[in-house]
C-alpha cells in the first residue's frame, strides 16, 4: 500500500499502557544478549583480577597456562598493546580500571592484571584461575569512616559543586527552637544487573565491531575510538538487549579487553564477567558518613540546614557520591550549608548507582526531618509543607514544576496518614511492633543531546532510528509510543531500530535522562517529517526520512530547577526480640513529568521502591580490612530483598508535565529509590521508638537497640 | 574450574566401588553446594560419581514407629511427606525454611548433611582459611564474623554449619546410615560432626569413601508438637543467623520431655542438652525457659560482632517454648 501524506489527528498513544514490544522475545528466550550471540571462530577471554590491594605486579607466569589445552594468549602489562586514556568522554575522564594491562601498579584488590584467551570459556577460566601472578605487596588502607584524616573537599565538576553555603548556620542553630544533630551512615552498595557485563569484539572489514551490554552505544563507541586511537567511524557498538545496568554499564574492562584481544589475535573474542568479578570491576556506590543539623523555629520553619557527607573513591580516579546535594532542592533555610568530601582509599572507584547522591543523601536528610517532626511535635508531612521553597534554595531559580505537596497530599489520603498516631511504640500485633513512616523524594530531570531519524515507509509504516538503549526499562516501547503519538498513528505501525552506534549520536540510558532525551529527538524528527508529508505526494520506495538533532534546542533551554518529586510511605513490622524487620506495605506518589507508558513507568518506580527496601534492610558489601577485598561477594552473601520481603508496593503519580519539554517528560528511573529507605527507617522508629541511623537496619542492630518507649507504653 | 570426569551409578555397591579410595573423587547429589564450590575453586574434584539415581528416594515408616529417609530424597519431597509433617513437623518447617523452591527440588538429604559452611573466607580461595587450607589461619576471627559461631568454636575456626534440616534432625536423635566397601555402618547425628579443635578441615566422622544411604529417625512422641524458627537477614533465601528446633511434651503442668537444637551458632547443629536437662521435670514458665537458655548459653564465647546471638538464642528459646506450651494448653 502506498500512503499519501496527511496524517490523521493524534491517537493519544502517549500515556497508554503497553507491554514491551520485545517482551515475548525475552520471556521465550529468543532475545539474544551480548554473551549469547554466536560468531564463527569465537574465542573466549577470562579476566584475572589482582589478589592484593596495593602493590606492583612483579611477574606473570604465563608459560605454564599457555601450555594448557585451548589457551591462545595471555595478555598482561608486559605484552599488551598500548592504548590511550587521555581523553574526556561523555561522563568525563576515564576511570583507569578500563585501561587494562597498561601498568604494573595495582591500586586495589580486583584490579585486572591479565586476560587469558582460549578456544572455550571453560578452558579460559581454568587457565585464568591457574595463572600465577607474583606481586610486590604494599600496605593498604581500605577502611572508610567518618572523619578519615585523608578526607578532602573535591574540585567542582559538571556533576555538581562540592560545597554550597549561605547564611550563618551556627547563629541560626543557636537561635532555633528545635535542633536536630545526627549522624547517619550508609554502607558500600553494589548494583548487580541480572545480566553480567559481557562484550564480544571482532574486526569486520577494517571496523571494530563490539556486541555489548551497555547503557549507551554512543558512549561506549566514542570512548573505544579514543582508547584504540581509531577514527570514530571505524567503531561500531551494538547493544540490542540489556539485562539491567543501573549505572554500571558504561565502558568497563570487558569491552576494552575484548577489543584488545580481538586485535592481537585477529579473531572474535568474548569477555564475560562473573558475579564475583562484578563486585570489583564495574563500580558501586560509595559508603557514606553523613551529619545533618537542622534548626527550626517554633512553627517548624527551618532556620538552618547543614548537611555534610563524606564518601570514598579510589587512589586512581575521583568519583563523588553527592549525597549532600539533595537538600539544595528539597528545603530552604536562611542558613544553608551542604558539602561532600571524599577520601582516597585502596579500593575500586565507585560510580553512578541508581539515584546517585539522592539515594543515600535522602536517607540522612529525610530521617533528620522526621527527627525534627518528632522534636517539634509537628506532623512530618505538615513540617515539609511548611518548608516548601518557591524557588531553588541555592540557585534562586524557579522550578519548572514542583508538585511535591500534591504527592504528599495524595499519598496521605491513600495511605491513611491522617489516622496515624504520631507516638512511637503503640501498636502491637503478636510479636510484631507496627509503625508507619514517610519521606520526600527528588531527583534532577536532565536531558542530553540526541539525534534521530524517522522514516515514513512506502507500506504505511514508520521506522524510528535512534541510538537509544533499552536496559530493561521499556525504552523501545516508550519510543514507539512517543513516535506514534506525534505521528498520530497506531503504535503497531511504528518500528524502532536502536542500540547501534551507527545510528548516530544519542544520549545514554542513565541519570533518568534517556526517555526524555530520545523522545525530544524523536518528536522533533516527527515534526519535520509531518511538515514534509504535508506537502503531499506519494511516498517513494525508499520512504521519506526526516532527521533531528536536539543539541541546539537543549542548549537554548531556560535555566530552571528541573526535578521529579515524590512522597514515599511505608508500614513496617518489627520484632525486637529477633531483630527482624518486615515491610508490610509501601506507597509512592510521584510527580515525574508526563508518563509515557504507565505500565513500564510503574515498573521502574516500584523497582526503585523495592530497591529502597533492600537499601533500608539488606544491602551491605563487607570489605575485609586485612585482604582489602570483599567477604562473600556473590548473591548469596550480598543480600537484597527476596520476593518474600516485598509486600504490596504501589506507585502512582500526579499530573506533572514539564512545561518546557516538547513531550512533557521528566524521568522516572531514579526517583523511585529516593526517600524509600528513609520512609522505612522512619517507620521502624515509629514502631520501636529507636532511631536506626546506620543502614542496613540489620537484625543484630535492631535486637541490640531494642525499644525506647519511655512515656507511653502500649496499652497505657 | 577443573575439567572433571562424570559417571552416573545405579546401585549403592557400584557407587562405593566406583568412588573407591580416590581422594579426588566426590559423590554428586543435587549439586546445589558442590557445584558452587567447584565454580569458586574450593572443590576441584577429578571425578564426580552421580548418586541421584540410586534407589534411595523413599521415606518409609520403621517397625518401631520411626522413619527411614533415603539419602537421595529431595528436600522438597522430605518436607511434603505426610508422615514427616505429622510426626516431626519441625523437620518439615526446617527444610522449608532453607534455600529456595528450586534448590529444594534438587538438594538431597545426604548432600544437605555434607554441605559446607558459607563462611565468606572459606569460599574465597585467594585468602587464608584453616578449613580449606589447614594451617593457613582464620581471618574471620579478626575480620568479618557477625554470623559466626558462639558455641564449640576454636581459635582455628569459627565457621557455622549452614543446614536447617540437620538442626531438626539433631533434635530428634537422627542416625546417619552409610555404606562402605567393608559394608554398612551407622553414626548418630550427635557424633556425626566432629568437634572443631585444631582440625576444622575434618568435618565428619564418616569413613573415607563412605556413601550416606539414609537417615533414621527413632520414634519420638514429643516431636509431634514441635516447631522450627529461623531468623535471617531477609525473609527468604538466606542462611540463618540463629535458628531453633524445639519440641515440648507437658504432662500435669510439668515438662515431661523436651528437645532443643540450635542452628547457626556452631560448626554443627547444636543440641542444647544443658537446656533440656534444666527443663525436664520442671515447671512450664517463661522464667524456666529463660533459665534453661542461660544454662546452655553459659558456654558461649563471643567475638566482637556476634555477641547478639546470645540474646537472640535466649529469646528464641523462650519464644518457641512459650508457643509450644500455649499450643499444649489449648
Amino acid at each position: 500500500m502506498t500512503t499519501t501524506t496527511g496524517i490523521p489527528a493524534a491517537t493519544g498513544a502517549l500515556g497508554t499502557a503497553r507491554t514491551r514490544v520485545e517482551g515475548r522475545d525475552k520471556v521465550t528466550g529468543a532475545a539474544r544478549y551480548a554473551g549469547d550471540i554466536p560468531l564463527p571462530e569465537l574465542a573466549h577471554g577470562w579476566l584475572v583480577l589482582s589478589t592484593v590491594a596495593r602493590g606492583r605486579v612483579r611477574s606473570v607466569e604465563s608459560d605454564a597456562v599457555l601450555a594448557m589445552p585451548g589457551v591462545l594468549a595471555v595478555l598482561h602489562h608486559q605484552n599488551a598493546p598500548r592504548i590511550n586514556l587521555d581523553y574526556v568522554g561523555m561522563v568525563g575522564r576515564p576511570d583507569p580500571v578500563i585501561g587494562v594491562f597498561q601498568q604494573d601498579r595495582v591500586p586495589f584488590r580486583g584490579w585486572p592484571v591479565a586476560l587469558v584467551v582460549a578456544e572455550r570459556p571453560e578452558q579460559a577460566r581454568e587457565a585464568a584461575e591457574q595463572l600465577v601472578v607474583h606481586y610486590d605487596q604494599e600496605p593498604h588502607d581500605v577502611t572508610f569512616y567518618a572523619g578519615h584524616p585523608g578526607a578532602y573537599t573535591p574540585e567542582d565538576s559538571p556533576f555538581g559543586r562540592a560545597e554550597e553555603t549561605k547564611g550563618d548556620v551556627e547563629a541560626e542553630l543557636a537561635a532555633s527552637a528545635f535542633v536536630v544533630d545526627a549522624e547517619y551512615t550508609t554502607p558500600e552498595e553494589h548494583h548487580n544487573p541480572m545480566e553480567p557485563h559481557a562484550a564480544t569484539a571482532h574486526w569486520d572489514d577494517g571496523r571494530l565491531e563490539v556486541l555489548d551490554s551497555n547503557q549507551g552505544s554512543t558512549w561506549v563507541a566514542t570512548e573505544l575510538a579514543q582508547i584504540f586511537s581509531l577514527d570514530p567511524g571505524s567503531v561500531r557498538v551494538r547493544s540490542e538487549h540489556v539485562g539491567g545496568g543501573f549505572g554500571s554499564k558504561g565502558v568497563r574492562p570487558t569491552q576494552v579487553a575484548a577489543a584488545m584481544a580481538a586485535t592481537v589475535l585477529q579473531r572474535p573474542v568474548r569477555v564475560v564477567m562473573t558475579r564475583r568479578q562484578m563486585f570489583s570491576a564495574i563500580g558501586y556506590r560509595s559508603p557514606t558518613a553523613q551529619r545533618v543539623r537542622l534548626g527550626a523555629d517554633a512553627s517548624g520553619k527551618l532556620r538552618a540546614l547543614d548537611h555534610r557527607s563524606e564518601c570514598l573513591t579510589s587512589t586512581v580516579h575521583e568519583f563523588i557520591e553527592r549525597s549532600a546535594s539533595v537538600g539544595r532542592v528539597l528545603y530552604d533555610a536562611p542558613a544553608h550549608h551542604t558539602s561532600d568530601r571524599v577520601v582516597r582509599l585502596d579500593v575500586p572507584t565507585p560510580t553512578f548507582m541508581r539515584g546517585p547522591g539522592e539515594a543515600p543523601g535522602s536517607f540522612a536528610l529525610e530521617c533528620a526531618l522526621d527527627e525534627l517532626a518528632e522534636k517539634s511535635g509537628i506532623d512530618p508531612i505538615e513540617l515539609r509543607v511548611r518548608n516548601e521553597p518557591d524557588r531553588g534554595p541555592i540557585s534562586g531559580l524557579p522550578f519548572s514544576s514542583r508538585n511535591l505537596v500534591a504527592c504528599m497530599e495524595e499519598g496521605s489520603r491513600r495511605f491513611g496518614w491522617a489516622d496515624r498516631d504520631p507516638r512511637p511504640g503503640l501498636r502491637r500485633e503478636g510479636r510484631w511492633l507496627l509503625g508507619t513512616g514517610m519521606a520526600a523524594a527528588s531527583f534532577h530531570s536532565g536531558v542530553g543531546p540526541s539525534t534521530a531519524a524517522v522514516t515514513a515507509e512506502a507500506n504505511g509504516t514508520f521506522t524510528v532510528r535512534i541510538n537509544a538503549a533499552d536496559i530493561g526499562t521499556g525504552a523501545r516501547t516508550a519510543i514507539a509510543l512517543v513516535a506514534a503519538d506525534a505521528l498520530g498513528v497506531d503504535p503497531e505501525r511504528v518500528r524502532v531500530v536502536m542500540a547501534d552506534s551507527d545510528l548516530g549520536p544519542a544520549m545514554f540510558a542513565g541519570g533518568s535522562m534517556g526517555t526524555r532525551s530520545w523522545a525530544w529527538a524523536v518528536s522533533m524528527a516527527v515534526g519535520e517529517l509531518r511538515e514534509r508529508l504535508a506537502l503531499g505526494g506519494d511516498i517513494p520506495p525508499e520512504g521519506i526520512t526526516a532527521r533531528s538533532d536536539t543539541s541546539e534546542a537543549i542548549g537554548a533551554l531556560a535555566q530552571k530547577e528541573r526535578h521529579s518529586f515524590g512522597a514515599q510511605f511505608a508500614e513496617v513490622a518489627v520484632d525486637v526480640t529477633s531483630g527482624e524487620v518486615r515491610v508490610r506495605r509501601m506507597l509512592g506518589i510521584f510527580a515525574a513529568g508526563r508518563i509515557v507508558n504507565p505500565l513500564t513507568a510503574r515498573n521502574q518506580l516500584v523497582g526503585g521502591m523495592i530497591w529502597g527496601i533492600s537499601m533500608a534492610l539488606h544491602e551491605e558489601a563487607i570489605r575485609d580490612r586485612a585482604s582489602g577485598g570483599h567477604v562473600g561477594p556473590d548473591l548469596a552473601g550480598y543480600h537484597f530483598a527476596a520476593n518474600a520481603d516485598v509486600p504490596l508496593v504501589e506507585a502512582d503519580w500526579v499530573d506533572d508535565p514539564d512545561p518546557d519539554d516538547p513531550v512533557g517528560i521528566k524521568g522516572v528511573g531514579e526517583v523511585g529509590i529516593v526517600g524509600a529507605a528513609a520512609a522505612i527507617a522512619n517507620a521502624v522508629w515509629h514502631a520501636t521508638g529507636v532511631r536506626h541511623r546506620h543502614l542496613p537496619i540489620r537484625p543484630d542492630r535492631v535486637l541490640s537497640a531494642g525499644t525506647n518507649v519511655p512515656e507511653h507504653r502500649p496499652g497505657a | 574450574m577443573r575439567e572433571f570426569g562424570y559417571q552416573r551409578v545405579g546401585d549403592v555397591a557400584e557407587a562405593v566401588a566406583v568412588l573407591g579410595d580416590d581422594p579426588e573423587a566426590r559423590f554428586l547429589g543435587g549439586g546445589t553446594n558442590l557445584v558452587d564450590l567447584m565454580k569458586t575453586g574450593v572443590e576441584r574434584p577429578a571425578r564426580l560419581v552421580d548418586v541421584r539415581e540410586l534407589p534411595l528416594g523413599q521415606v518409609e515408616s520403621t517397625a518401631d514407629g520411626g522413619l527411614r529417609i533415603g539419602a537421595t530424597v529431595t528436600n522438597s519431597d522430605l518436607a511434603a511427606h505426610p508422615e514427616v509433617r505429622r510426626r516431626y513437623p519441625a523437620l518439615t518447617q526446617a527444610v522449608l525454611a532453607g534455600a529456595s523452591g528450586q534448590l529444594r527440588n534438587m538438594a538431597t538429604v545426604g548432600g544437605n548433611l555434607l554441605q559446607r559452611t558459607r563462611c565468606g573466607y572459606f569460599t574465597d580461595v585467594t585468602v587464608a582459611c584453616n578449613k580449606r587450607l589447614p594451617g593457613s589461619g582464620c581471618p574471620a576471627i579478626e575480620g568479618e564474623h557477625h554470623n559466626h559461631a558462639i558455641l564449640g568454636a576454636s581459635e582455628h575456626c569459627v565457621a557455622t554449619h549452614p543446614s536447617d534440616m540437620a538442626v531438626a534432625l539433631t533434635a530428634f536423635d537422627a542416625v546417619v546410615c552409610y555404606e562402605t566397601a567393608d559394608g554398612p555402618g551407622e553414626l548418630p547425628l550427635a557424633d556425626f560432626y566432629l568437634p572443631v579443635g585444631d582440625t576444622p578441615h575434618l568435618e565428619t566422622a564418616l569413613p573415607s569413601g563412605a556413601l550416606i544411604t539414609g537417615v533414621t529417625l527413632p520414634p519420638a512422641p514429643v516431636a509431634a508438637r514441635s516447631r522450627y524458627r529461623k531468623v535471617r537477614e531477609r525473609a527468604s533465601y538466606a542462611f540463618a543467623i540463629g535458628s531453633i528446633a524445639g519440641a515440648l511434651d507437658v504432662r500435669a503442668g510439668v515438662v515431661h520431655d523436651v528437645r532443643l537444637a540450635f542452628g547457626a551458632v556452631a560448626s554443627r547443629p547444636w543440641r542444647a542438652r544443658e537446656a533440656e536437662r534444666s527443663l525436664t521435670g520442671g515447671p512450664v514458665s517463661a522464667d524456666a525457659f529463660a533459665a534453661a537458655a542461660d544454662a546452655e548459653l553459659a558456654a558461649a564465647k563471643v567475638l566482637p560482632h556476634n555477641g547478639y546471638k546470645v540474646p537472640l538464642m535466649r529469646n528464641l528459646v523462650v519464644a518457641v517454648l512459650t508457643e509450644l506450651a500455649e499450643e499444649a494448653a489449648r
